[in-house]
């Protein structure tokens, strides 16, 4: 087991503005599966109030490394920090600012809508007189407000992703990390929740992380990551990434960055 | 924009916090069992096979002796009774195992395992709502059992109730162990192969020990080194109101290395690290 050297909390010390210390911080992270090496010494930030896309392909190492910013796995080697707060060192503390949507659904489908949010309030030792007003709160956010009582499992594709989303928020996280929400929405399920998406971005300061391999999703003023096979290929404002590929899109830039290996739903 | 980045100083947990998460699993693993219905009605009719048609074939075959607790001669369904207390807890155990393991693979264990409060606790948590929830299937099966003449004095519905739940915590951790090495969902299979029906059948929930004895001296030992015996066996007692201390420092240890071990093998930096992804890529 490698043992990371001391993190950020010093590192970022010299940095007078607290406002630099990234709401998410990945600093050279490589992980492997036996033999297999899913990620490779992938460094990126993000930043409060910012929304980054992670763009790759099934398979280019997304879902891991979502598991191990949400501390599924554990790091073996690199950092990760959730506001200066090493995910390995002070868990606690940092998946207290963070608030995760998964891929797989991960609702409980026998039981209310409340009584989902409810459930998870308690996860994170949110009292019930707190917790249902919250929820109620939320529920109203997201037009669900009626549905309160019904069971998820009567909701469609879209509604169970904004409540995925409303959950996420209920502890009030100010980095906000979404694993392919929109797959398998209909388009106007998708537009909904990522307008909601950007909504907190501008409105609440929260810092997203949005993987995904849908390039529309993506627009001018975005951060991207591009992950392929393990390896951060490019990363920065969406609109350099495009103009540094000498291309006119992200599709393009995705294109020309990965290579010619590229095929829809490739990978490992 | 500077407010969003107020950075709090680490401030742990307070007490009412861990409270709440654990009132909030329990809560939650009840509700999902009260949806459940039929794991409720096998969880009941399976002990229930065992005593109207098992017991009562077998009660001309197997003749009681006089043994502690019991004082007078019983009758087969009376002796087989805390043996099926138990099996209850063990399936429950395994089907919560089962559901972690289903958990896992779903998802669903994400938003558990997410959850800042330190890890061990939420396992814990998860193991006092199993047991919880098994205490039900318990007590639903003692209501139907006394009017088969199962008839402990009325005390002993109390005085068992401790028994079940460190029996309970024994078992639900064992399942907790077993399902962090479980792979996938098939798997289970093998668990019943190879864990509940030994378990079962190599202790003294169907037959006293001194009549295995009398059969085979390794099955014997086998089965007095079986934990599950001494759960049995403090049920047993516990049922009419007296402490076998031997089963009683037996489970609490065994209760003990199971705990640390599931809570070991779900620490991130070690048990679920070495494996593969959990499905969602490939």
């Amino acid at each position: 087991m490698t043992s990371p050297a001391p993190i950020t909390e010093q590192r970022e010390a010299p940095r007078p503005d607290p406002a630099a210390v990234p709401a998410l911080a990945i600093d050279g992270v490589s992980h492997s599966y036996g033999p297999r090496r899913a990620l490779m010494d992938v460094s990126f930030n993000v930043q409060p109030a910012s929304f980054t896309a992670l763009l790759g392909l099934n398979g280019a190492g997304k879902s891991t490394l979502f598991s191990l910013i949400t501390r599924l796995f554990g790091i073996q080697s690199g950092r990760v920090g959730i506001f200066g707060h090493d995910i390995s060192r002070s868990p606690g503390e940092a998946l207290r600012l963070l608030g995760v949507v998964f891929q797989p659904r991960t609702l409980d489908l026998d039981l209310s809508l409340t009584q989902n949010l409810l459930y998870h309030a308690a996860l994170h030792g949110i009292s019930r007189r707190e917790a249902a007003a919250r929820s109620a709160e939320l529920l109203g956010r997201i037009g669900l407000a009626d549905r309160a009582g019904s069971k998820v499992r009567d909701l469609s594709g879209g509604q169970m992703r904004r409540l995925e989303i409303a959950r996420a928020l209920l502890h009030r996280p100010r980095l906000l990390l979404l694993d392919e929400p929109t797959v398998g929405l209909d388009v106007k399920a998708r537009a909904d929740i990522i307008s909601h998406v950007r909504q907190l971005v501008t409105e609440q300061g929260i810092g997203v992380l949005w993987a995904t391999h849908l390039f529309d999703e993506i627009v001018a003023g975005d951060d991207l990551v591009v992950l392929h096979q393990g390896k951060v290929l490019a990363q920065g404002p969406m609109s350099r990434v495009v103009a540094e590929a000498g291309a006119q899109d992200v599709n393009t830039a995705f294109m020309r960055l990965t290579g010619a290996q590229v095929m829809p739903g490739g990978g490992t | 924009m500077s407010s969003i980045i107020t950075r709090d100083a680490p401030r742990g947990f307070s007490a009412a916090e861990y409270m709440t998460c654990l009132t909030g699993i329990v809560w939650r693993e009840g509700l999902r069992f009260l949806h459940q219905r039929e794991r409720f009605v096998s969880a009941l009719v399976r002990p229930l096979v065992w005593l109207f048609i098992f017991a009562a074939g077998f009660r001309q075959v197997l003749g009681i002796s006089i043994i502690p607790p019991y004082e007078t001669y019983i009758l087969y369904e009376v002796y087989i009774a805390p043996g099926l207390m138990a099996m209850i807890q063990l399936f429950n155990g395994m089907q919560s195992s089962l559901s972690m393991v289903y958990d896992r693979e779903m998802g669903n264990m994400r938003t558990l395992l997410v959850s800042p409060l330190p890890r061990g606790f939420l396992l814990f948590c998860k193991l006092l709502a199993g047991t919880a929830v098994s205490l039900l299937q318990v007590y639903a099966f003692l209501l139907i059992a006394w009017f088969w003449d199962i008839t402990p004095p009325p005390s002993g519905y109390l005085t068992v109730l401790p028994a079940l739940i460190l029996s309970g915590l024994m078992l639900g951790s064992l399942g907790m162990l077993i399902s962090s090495g479980i792979k996938q969902l098939e798997n289970f299979a093998g668990v019943m192969n190879f864990v509940i029906f030994p378990m079962f059948f190599a202790s003294s929930a169907l037959y006293p020990l001194w009549r295995v004895q009398e059969g085979s001296p390794y099955l014997y030992y086998l089965c007095e080194a079986n934990p599950f015996t001494h759960a049995v066996e403090l049920i047993r007692f516990a049922f009419y109101g007296q402490i076998n201390w031997i089963s009683l420092a037996v489970v609490a240890a065994c209760t003990i290395v199971f705990m640390i071990g599931a809570i070991w093998a779900y620490d991130p930096s070690r048990g679920l690290a070495r494996r593969g992804p959990a499905g969602g890529e490939g």
